[in-house]
């Protein structure tokens, strides 16, 4: 099987589009979330979607296989919220290890059922690494701008135990996403940095930011470029931005990664921005006729979706990329 | 298709900071370092974080590309100091804008730092004194960091001090980092050591060359990296003598720089033009510099007497007389030196075809300069305006001759300058220094200035605006009343259909009351600019054809989400009732609390004060400011940055200072009274106008006549066991049977001041015309101090004992407060038509208040006097609606009229 770093010099990879909006469709209420083991959990549980992949696998499963069939090279696991952080809103810390490894091992079965079918087109699982739910250079409280929510240290540990079981679940990349706070990356990428080193592997790590609105800035104020020099200290297979925006509103910053970088550029964006009710209505079509841009202009190697994005959005977006070339990647020696 | 890159070092803030060839030099701020200024260590030791957050915010405005941040202290948990001033920083985006430098010698503090910053730092800095291992340990943990680093030629035997030293350490440095660590080479800084020459000891005579030439070495072998180094140390042995350490640092730096050093710590202020060097001074430092004769120190010695000997004569070097005569101009605007511009320009005048060329082609081309240096932080602002006054004098004397070419050509018709703005403080308000400020910078950059001068009523404004048509209108106030003033003169400028933009400055002004409260009224272009720099900047963006149309846009947004997020955060906070309040009021137990009985009750009047007195209670930080020059006194005469300029607008201040006391060009005068007084109903202070019975000013009871003071009390929720404080607090309420008593005061330095100011305008010389306004205030607020203290320790007699230096008195650390209305304690002003009928002042005195109830002449302090030992500073904050109906009642006063005059003060639901 080919390596995914091989690849991505040849042709430009599809990511899949979003999990989130596809579990809506399920509809699922609380007893749902909850299944046989959680039946008695102390705390409502509705609205853990991370949860459905042990409570729910089956459902899980079959989005991965419905964004395979549609053209992803690489889908997400559901682990967004995989961090003991983020969990402590469900008091469900001690469950971390095992939510990433079960997610993991899930979408990495459906990945090889995929891969053995057509091994021409081989298919992979990126590690979801969300950015949990605390900032760690900005304070909540405008009245307290010296304090911090949550320290390097705990994020970074609260990583590592994120990473190690994405890893041993079976995950082929790690995809570090929707950063608001890169202050939070660099603390993940420290955390997989530890691990790399234990372990003596490598893994090809993807990092994508946010840039929040048309101030162009993430949520933590820093310019695409502040960002993308601020990430830079490890080697990445790709660096890129996802969600807040729809495809469009990404040109301006994938052109100046596209022109600052010699990692892979990558872009999941969402299906435009939400309509007054909150939905996104932009159309595969729409979407696809945006992302046109990208591949034309030659800015990115990996494109993908993320809020409001489904399969038909991910087929229409694979099936106009196979005809571009990736934007080109120079060796990484002098 | 993307090309091959060469490397670069990357740094980091909220915004990129990228080294290549084109970027010249990296200048590094140092302020931010306890272990290099007085002041910043003081204010980290007293947490004052504000303060110290302001000398951040000072250095990345005054040019500084990297602030080096230094906690190393033994008196302070450097670790702790690291991590919450960087917490503070990363909050303010003027500052964070810019890569952080953490530097210290414990890396536990460096670690810190790194695991609060974002950015792409700078690690200052790891060596091989301990040893590769620990070297490598540190190495790749800054890296997994995400930062460069600043490697010191330091190893385990000590520091390199000589070529082959720096060239063996880096070598071994670079390839332990590059092949061990696989640290990225060009996130490698070296700092190679700089060392003092011309110390007199041979083994120091090849500091500088060596490290100039190891500067070479490393940059040819060790691929990408950069080096730096703190430059002030080569000149070391010559301190005292700035000639020849200005001249050392540009001879070094030029060298340096050419053998590849990209980055240091520089003063700029201690730097002379390498090409401005007198040519045998020069020579000799050159010697120095690159070891080129044995005796080269003896005789840069020998020559530095003469240096330090002719220092005042040098000043009036006069060579540049006989340069071009558009150099002269450019060079007497630059300089603001006005006694050679006459005739330079009447040289110009026969030499030009029309007399406007002069102005057109010479003083413009000089006044870019000008406009160029001060845009880019090299010129400060009492420089500009000493250009300004050269200009002025220039046009004067040019002015018949185009006068007459008119007549002569009718024809021709006026050139336009850039543009026409109007200047006015507005209705009520007589402070005009930042206006008049704006005014000459605005003027410098080519642009006709209507100025209406004070107290400008909106309907004179608005005709002005439409007989000169305008471009521009800018408003400007010091007290809160004259926000209003703006708002209705908004209202205005849109009922009339105007579309010039406005502008909005003056100290009370801000950005969020121009957004929340001034913008919506008018539908064209508000833009709040509270410093002259900027003005510039924004006039330029709002005229400018191809900016104009974005710009306007583009403000109108930033308003509105600025307007936006403003009113989101503001009801967040809570507030309590004043009810509530009340019953939390700050409570002196009086039955232990002292009460001094005044030693002379009633009103005091000081007809002519000996100003001479004064001098030592002034308090010069906030005449600094008024130039736009922050820092502080007397710290601020040996700022790096602005040292130079503050010591040159200081030295004037003193000289004319001097001349207006030896001449009593100013005059003073203050009156005072205390009185019996009680709190009653927990917000009034009941005062006992006229104890002094011989006047025979008595009612028809015998009682004599009361007042009353109504203050306003806190009333946003706070933390539990805080007091909700108001001024009557301070004061023994009436039943507690006791008396207690207060007192109130207003002085004056401004006699005389407006005349000298006009006088000044009428002889071209703004620079005057606002120094002496600037002083008069200090000399103002200086009586004040002057007269708390003898009321404290004479009139009053508390605190008798008392024995403060006037640092002591600057810093307010007596007994007794003298809050003054329109200022946090009691913000409203309306009080002050109180003071003023109590102590009759308008007659005694004659300090007039206007409608919108500033004091005239401007130079005038007013307030009360608080005598108990617990009385403090505070600031009231915002007041619910429910106070304001509670005062007007108490007041017997419109609740209309009340809630204009509390505006600025009152809550938004």
């Amino acid at each position: 099987m080919k390596k995914i770093k091989d690849l991505l010099k040849e042709r430009i990879l599809v990511l899949d589009g979003a999990m989130g909006t596809m579990l809506q469709r399920y509809k699922f209420q609380e007893e749902d979330f909850r299944g046989e083991r959680f039946k008695d959990w102390e705390h409502p549980l509705q609205g853990n979607n991370d949860l459905l992949s042990l409570t729910q696998p089956e459902a899980i499963a079959e989005v991965h296989r419905k964004y395979f069939e549609a053209g992803a090279d690489i889908v997400e696991t559901n682990t967004f919220s995989g961090t003991t952080i983020a969990m402590a809103d469900y008091h469900m810390e001690d469950l971390v290890y095992e939510l990433n490894y079960e997610s993991a091992r899930i979408a990495k079965k459906v990945a090889d059922e995929f891969t053995a079918r057509e091994p021409h087109k081989p298919r992979f699982v990126a590690g979801s690494i969300g950015p949990t739910n605390k900032t760690a250079s900005m304070s909540p409280d405008v009245n307290d701008p010296g304090f911090r929510a949550v320290s390097f240290d705990e994020l970074r540990i609260a990583y590592k135990q994120q990473v190690e079981a994405l890893l041993d679940g079976g995950s082929d990349i790690l995809l570090v996403e929707t950063i608001f706070d890169t202050l939070n990356a660099k603390a993940a990428l420290f955390a997989i940095e530890e691990v790399k080193e234990e372990r003596n592997i490598e893994v090809p790590i993807m990092v994508s930011g946010t840039i929040t609105d048309a101030s162009g800035r993430t949520l933590s104020g820093q310019t695409a470029e502040a960002f993308l020099i601020s990430i830079s200290h490890i080697p990445i297979l790709t660096v890129g931005f996802n969600c807040a925006l729809g495809a469009s509103q990404l040109v301006p910053h994938l052109e100046v990664l596209a022109n600052k970088t010699n990692f892979g550029v990558s872009a999941h964006p969402n299906a435009g921005l939400p309509n007054a009710f909150g939905e996104y209505d932009e159309t595969p079509e729409q979407m696809a006729a945006q992302i046109k841009e990208y591949v034309e202009k030659g800015l990115i190697n990996i494109v993908g979706g993320c809020c409001g994005t489904t399969p038909e959005h991910i087929t229409a977006i694979a099936d106009l990329v196979k005809e571009y070339d990736p934007r080109n990647l120079i060796s990484e020696t002098f | 298709m993307i090309e091959k890159k060469p490397k670069y070092l990357k740094l980091s803030g909220l915004e990129p900071l990228v080294v290549t060839p084109e970027t010249n030099f990296i200048n590094v701020g140092e302020r931010t370092n306890v272990a290099g200024s007085k002041k910043f260590l003081r204010l980290i030791k007293e947490e004052k974080f504000e303060e110290a957050l302001s000398v951040a915010r000072d250095q990345v405005e005054g040019g500084a590309q990297i602030i080096d941040i230094n906690m190393d202290d033994g008196l302070i948990d450097g670790k702790e100091a690291m991590v919450k001033f960087l917490n503070l920083v990363i909050a303010e985006p003027d500052i964070c804008r810019v890569p952080i430098m953490i530097d210290s010698s414990k890396w536990e503090i460096i670690e810190a730092g790194l695991q609060v910053v974002q950015g792409k730092c700078v690690v200052n800095s790891i060596s091989l004194k301990e040893g590769e291992d620990e070297f490598i340990h540190h190495a790749k943990l800054i890296k997994r960091y995400g930062a460069a680093v600043i490697v010191m030629a330091f190893d385990e035997a000590g520091q390199a001090d000589n070529y082959d030293r720096r060239i063996e350490i880096s070598k071994r440095s670079y390839d332990v980092l590059v092949n061990k660590v696989e640290f990225a080479p060009e996130d490698i800084i070296f700092d190679l050591n700089i060392f003092p020459v011309a110390t007199g000891m041979d083994e120091h005579k090849s500091n500088a060359i060596d490290f100039i030439n190891a500067t070479k070495w490393v940059k040819e072998n060790l691929p990408h990296c950069s080096v730096s180094g703190g430059v002030s140390n080569v000149s070391f042995s010559f301190r005292g003598n700035n000639p020849v350490r200005e001249a050392m640092h540009s001879v070094f730096l030029y060298h340096a720089i050419k053998a590849g050093m990209n980055m240091g710590i520089v003063n700029p202020t201690m730097l002379e033009i390498y090409d401005d060097i007198p040519k045998d001074l020069l020579e000799r430092v050159e010697d120095v510099m690159l070891n080129r004769r044995d005796d080269a120190t003896e005789r840069l010695l020998d020559f530095a007497e003469s240096v330090v000997g002719t220092a005042k004569e040098s000043k009036v070097d006069l060579t540049w007389r006989e340069e071009s005569v558009q150099n002269r101009i450019t060079r007497a605007l630059v300089k603001g030196i006005d006694q050679y511009i006459v005739e330079d320009v009447e040289e110009a005048r026969l030499a030009a075809d029309k007399p406007i060329e002069v102005i057109e082609v010479n003083l413009m081309t000089g006044m870019n300069v000008v406009g160029d240096l001060f845009g880019s932080g090299k010129m400060f602002l009492p420089q500009v305006v000493k250009s300004a006054r050269v200009m002025k004098k220039a046009v004067a004397y040019l002015l018949p001759y185009i006068e007459e070419e008119k007549r002569l050509n009718p024809q021709e018709g006026d050139s336009r300058g850039a543009g026409k703005i109007l200047m006015a403080t507005v209705k009520g308000d007589v402070h005009d220094i930042g206006k008049n400020i704006v005014s000459v910078v605005l003027a410098c950059n080519n642009y006709e200035i209507v100025d209406l001068g004070v107290m400008v009523p909106p309907e004179k404004i608005i005709a002005a605006a439409i007989e000169h048509n305008v471009d521009v209108i800018g408003l400007s106030g010091l007290i809160t009343p004259s926000l209003d003033e703006m708002v209705h003169l908004a209202k205005e400028m849109q009922r009339k259909n105007f579309t010039v933009p406005l502008l909005i400055g003056g100290a009370t002004t801000s950005k969020a009351h121009t957004a929340v409260k001034i913008d919506p009224q008018y539908s064209q272009a508000v833009v709040h600019v509270n410093d002259a720099s900027r003005a510039v900047t924004v006039v330029g963006d709002l005229l400018k054809k191809e900016t104009s149309v974005s710009y306007k846009k583009s403000i109108k947004q930033d308003y509105d989400v600025f307007r936006d997020k403003f009113l989101k955060r503001s009801v967040k906070k809570e507030y309590k009732s004043i009810e509530k309040a009340r019953v939390n009021k700050f409570k002196i137990d009086w039955s232990t609390s002292e009460i001094v009985r005044p030693n002379k009750l009633g009103i005091q009047i000081i007809e002519d004060m000996d100003m001479d007195k004064l001098i030592p209670f002034i308090d010069w930080t906030p005449f600094f400011r008024s130039w736009e020059l922050h820092g502080k006194y007397p710290d601020i005469l040996s700022d790096n940055v602005v040292g130079t300029q503050a010591t040159d607008v200081f030295a004037d201040a003193q000289k004319m200072l001097k001349e207006v006391l030896v001449e009593k060009k100013l005059k003073g005068k203050a009156i005072f009274g205390l009185f019996p007084a009680n709190t009653i109903n927990d917000d009034d202070i009941q005062v006992n106008g006229h104890p002094d019975q011989s006047r025979g000013r008595t009612d028809s009871e015998g009682e004599s006549e009361t007042f009353v003071f109504r203050t306003l009390r806190q009333q946003l929720q706070r933390r539990k066991g805080v007091a909700d404080y108001a001024l009557a607090d301070f004061i023994a309420p009436k039943e507690s049977g006791l008396q207690d008593y207060i007192g109130c005061f207003c002085v004056s330095a401004g006699f005389g001041t407006a005349e000298l100011a006009a006088a000044y305008e009428k002889d071209l010389d703004d620079y005057s015309s606002i120094m002496i306004k600037a002083l008069a205030d200090r000399l103002a607020e200086a009586f004040a101090e002057y007269l708390h203290k003898e009321v404290r320790t004479k009139h009053w007699g508390y605190a008798a004992a008392e024995g403060l230096t006037n640092e002591d008195l600057i810093n307010e650390s007596y007994k007794g407060i003298r809050p003054a209305p329109g200022y946090p304690a009691c913000p409203d002003h309306l009080e002050k038509s109180t003071i003023w009928e109590l102590l009759q002042i308008e007659e005694k005195i004659n300090v007039k208040l206007t409608e919108s109830l500033a004091m005239w002449p401007a130079a005038s302090v007013s307030g009360y006097y608080f005598g108990n030992q617990e009385a403090r500073y505070f600031g009231l904050g915002k007041i619910k609606e429910d106070q304001v109906v509670d005062f007007a009642t108490r007041k017997s006063i419109p609740l209309k009229d009340a809630k204009k005059w509390l505006a600025p003060n009152i809550a938004e639901d």
